[in-house]
């Protein structure tokens, strides 16, 4: 396999997972809405699916994009495809 | 003296810039304490802000296509999040968000999930990509990839259904705003918004829209922020609202247990102004079923991920490492204002709903609320109303009328804070309506002389004319654009929601796949443009037009069927027709990596 495709496997695992966190947070927990709103769980006393739909869910999204773009930099860098000066 | 040296001290220049609107407001503040009244100093909020943008558009003009076109790719990674932020939270996110939150409820709040969700679908599956391809518009890299002008020619047909929608809804919010705040009809009102859109892009394009939108970020975050904080800590909810207002919630939920929801009969409904509405829905609770929720998420997202004023300003970055980054600012600016909204709609209920605040209305007798002055003013203005419909003198929940934007605009001072704020929250809502409008005009003008004059009708054509062509387009756009808005078609929020269908219906598989699936190739993403397009937009009128619909799909969610349509007559085309020739399957590849020159090169 060539440089280049191994570049692009690990680039495409790494969306899968960050494309699989996404899934968990913006879709699947609101399919429980209503149970999870029951839970004894209450981020700083508010209810759980509330809280989801006004901060939990989008402070996730927020940490994930800058994990996922962290992560894309160091396979960049792993295979000598991050862009030098005078690049573009 | 905007070139190189401005870009190595914008931290300071709006550092400073930021220093001098705080001293504004605290000067707008003593000029209410010695007597200015509260109309003059919503013409000074609104008309000076609306200045310095157009100061920081003038000094931005630019001859240069690289500069009108994406800026000349130099904008720093955390100034390019301010501005995203800017250029994506319109007048609905600003003005109707917490609104609707405080009417809907949960179902409404699947918004918030959406437009923030589908960030990460920008930063993982395109941003990067489309910034290492180094196009200048989102249809020159479907021509380019595909190849062709048909391809080409179908991307802009979608990019300009999908922005035209749009931006008549922020033409129409600059001028709601522009017409309260210094007090002319809607109708000339429209044009005065249209007037300060224009004097920010024109001259400079892309670079003057660029540093506008930062500005304007700075005024619409601090117009939102500063509100909550105040009300919040006035009412001893807590210092740091978003993590305290857990009570706050809690009692909006036994309050409205004890008021109950009574439905209003239609011959009583007849009698309030059209647009406004009564709480009918719990604050808190889950009220929409998973699909309903989830459906209207998801369109969001994918929408979000489709729409090329957004996507555009990720090829302002000077790298392909920068843009990911970028993604990730902007969503960090975005969220501190998305995560207030809730909160806003939170103090803005229970002051209004709590017997035991003095600000508290619902329960008081009907005539000491009609005495209310802000009352008065906000009914002269259509936003609000109360009528006694069981006749017993008391204001109950189900009696007090109130229009979406009223709870942005008007909370402030139903929760008595000086006027000082409300004229703050007006600036804010002009600055947030006239970032995305500007970016919206520019996407849509760039795709006409890019992709549709320059790269179909004259080829040849020399810089200067091309933007002087560019610019004709903009203020083409801009007046159509306000000439639909001054009609008022649609509510604000109806028509971005139908926006981002539109957007997805048509653009999201064959920008997604342009990137992931080299089979892909012209004839399939031609057919799934437009066939997207089309499905979407007939499964629309038939909703309207009264059809059933099917799987619970309704017309704010249309582009679930344009985008499912899209995505299998894509597949399908591509596979009975030719796969790409060897050129463009390495030009995929050389989009993949980040390093090396840009596939479009750097004058193009």
């Amino acid at each position: 396999m060539s440089k280049q495709e191994q570049h692009w496997e690990k680039t495409r695992n790494l969306l899968f997972i960050t494309l699989a966190i996404w899934f968990v947070f913006s879709i699947g927990i609101f399919l429980f809405g209503a149970e999870m709103q029951e839970s004894s769980i209450r981020p700083f006393g508010y209810p759980l699916t509330y809280w989801f739909t006004c901060q939990g869910s989008l402070a996730i999204f927020v940490i994930l994009i800058f994990w996922f773009a962290g992560r894309q930099e160091k396979i960049d860098d792993e295979f000598g495809f991050t862009e030098r000066e005078g690049d573009q | 003296m905007i070139k190189g040296k401005f870009i190595d001290n914008l931290p300071k220049v709006y550092g400073l810039y930021t220093g001098g609107f705080l001293v504004f407001i605290i000067i707008m503040a003593i000029a209410e304490q010695a007597g200015m009244s509260a109309k003059m100093i919503g013409i000074f909020f609104v008309s000076f802000t609306v200045l310095i943008y157009a100061l920081i558009g003038w000094l931005s003009r630019t001859l240069q296509t690289d500069a009108y076109y994406v800026a000349g790719r130099q904008v720093p990674t955390v100034f390019n999040g301010m501005a995203t932020a800017a250029d994506w939270m319109s007048g609905a996110s600003f003005v109707a968000m917490a609104g609707g939150i405080y009417f809907k409820g949960y179902g409404y709040m699947a918004l918030l999930v959406g437009w923030t969700g589908g960030y990460v679908l920008v930063a993982s599956l395109l941003a990067p990509y489309l910034r290492k391809f180094g196009c200048y518009t989102v249809p020159d890299f479907i021509g380019t990839r595909y190849g062709g002008n048909l391809a080409r020619f179908s991307a802009v047909v979608v990019l300009t259904v999908a922005s035209f929608t749009y931006v008549t809804a922020q033409i129409n919010a600059t001028g709601t705003i522009a017409s309260v705040a210094l007090d002319i009809p809607f109708e000339i009102a429209v044009y005065v918004g249209l007037a300060s859109i224009l004097m920010c892009s024109m001259l400079g394009g892309m670079r003057a829209v660029t540093w506008t939108q930062v500005a304007q970020y700075i005024v619409l975050i601090i117009a939102y922020l500063l509100p909550v904080f105040w009300i919040s800590n006035n009412i001893g909810a807590g210092f740091f609202p978003h993590f305290m207002l857990a009570d706050e919630v809690a009692r909006i939920a036994e309050l409205e247990g004890q008021f109950g929801f009574v439905k209003n009969s239609a011959a009583d409904l007849a009698t309030v102004p059209k647009g406004l509405s009564a709480i009918t829905k719990p604050h808190s609770a889950v009220n929409a079923t998973p699909w309903a929720f989830i459906s209207l998420a998801v369109c969001m997202m994918a929408g979000t991920a489709s729409l090329p004023h957004v996507m555009m300003r990720y090829f302002t970055t000077p790298s392909v490492r920068t843009a990911r980054r970028s993604v990730g600012w902007s969503l960090f600016f975005i969220f501190l204002l998305y995560s207030s909204a809730p909160m806003l709609a939170t103090l803005s209920k229970i002051s209004l709903m709590d017997p035991n605040l003095a600000t508290g209305i619902i329960g008081k007798s009907i005539a000491d609320v009609q005495a209310l002055d802000w009352y008065q003013n906000w009914n002269q203005a259509k936003l609000m109303f109360v009528s006694d419909f069981n006749g017993n003198g008391t204001l109950e929940l189900n009696e007090f009328f109130m229009k979406g934007s009223a709870v942005v605009l008007a909370t402030p001072e139903i929760a008595g804070l000086p006027y000082v704020i409300s004229g703050l929250v007006a600036a804010g809502g002009m600055a947030a309506a006239m970032s995305t409008a500007d970016g919206l005009v520019l996407a849509i003008s760039n795709a006409l002389s890019h992709d549709v004059y320059y790269k179909i009708i004259n080829p040849k054509a020399e810089t200067a004319k091309r933007l002087i062509v560019a610019r004709i387009l903009l203020v083409l756009i801009g007046f159509a654009g306000a000439t639909i808005a001054a009609l008022e078609i649609q509510g604000i929020l109806g028509s971005v929601i139908w926006a981002f269908d539109f957007a997805m219906s048509g653009l999201f598989f064959p920008l997604v796949l342009g990137v992931w699936w080299k089979r892909a190739n012209a004839p399939g993403a031609v057919a799934g443009m437009l066939l997207g397009l089309a499905s979407g937009t007939a499964y629309l009128v038939w909703v309207r037009s009264g059809g059933a619909g099917f799987w619970g799909i309704t017309q704010l969610t249309f582009g679930i069927v344009g985008s499912l349509v899209s995505l299998v007559s894509m597949i399908v085309v591509s596979l009975i027709t030719a796969a790409p020739d060897a050129a463009t399957q390495k030009m995929v590849d050389d989009v993949r990596v980040p390093s090396g020159k840009t596939i479009l090169g750097k004058q193009h």
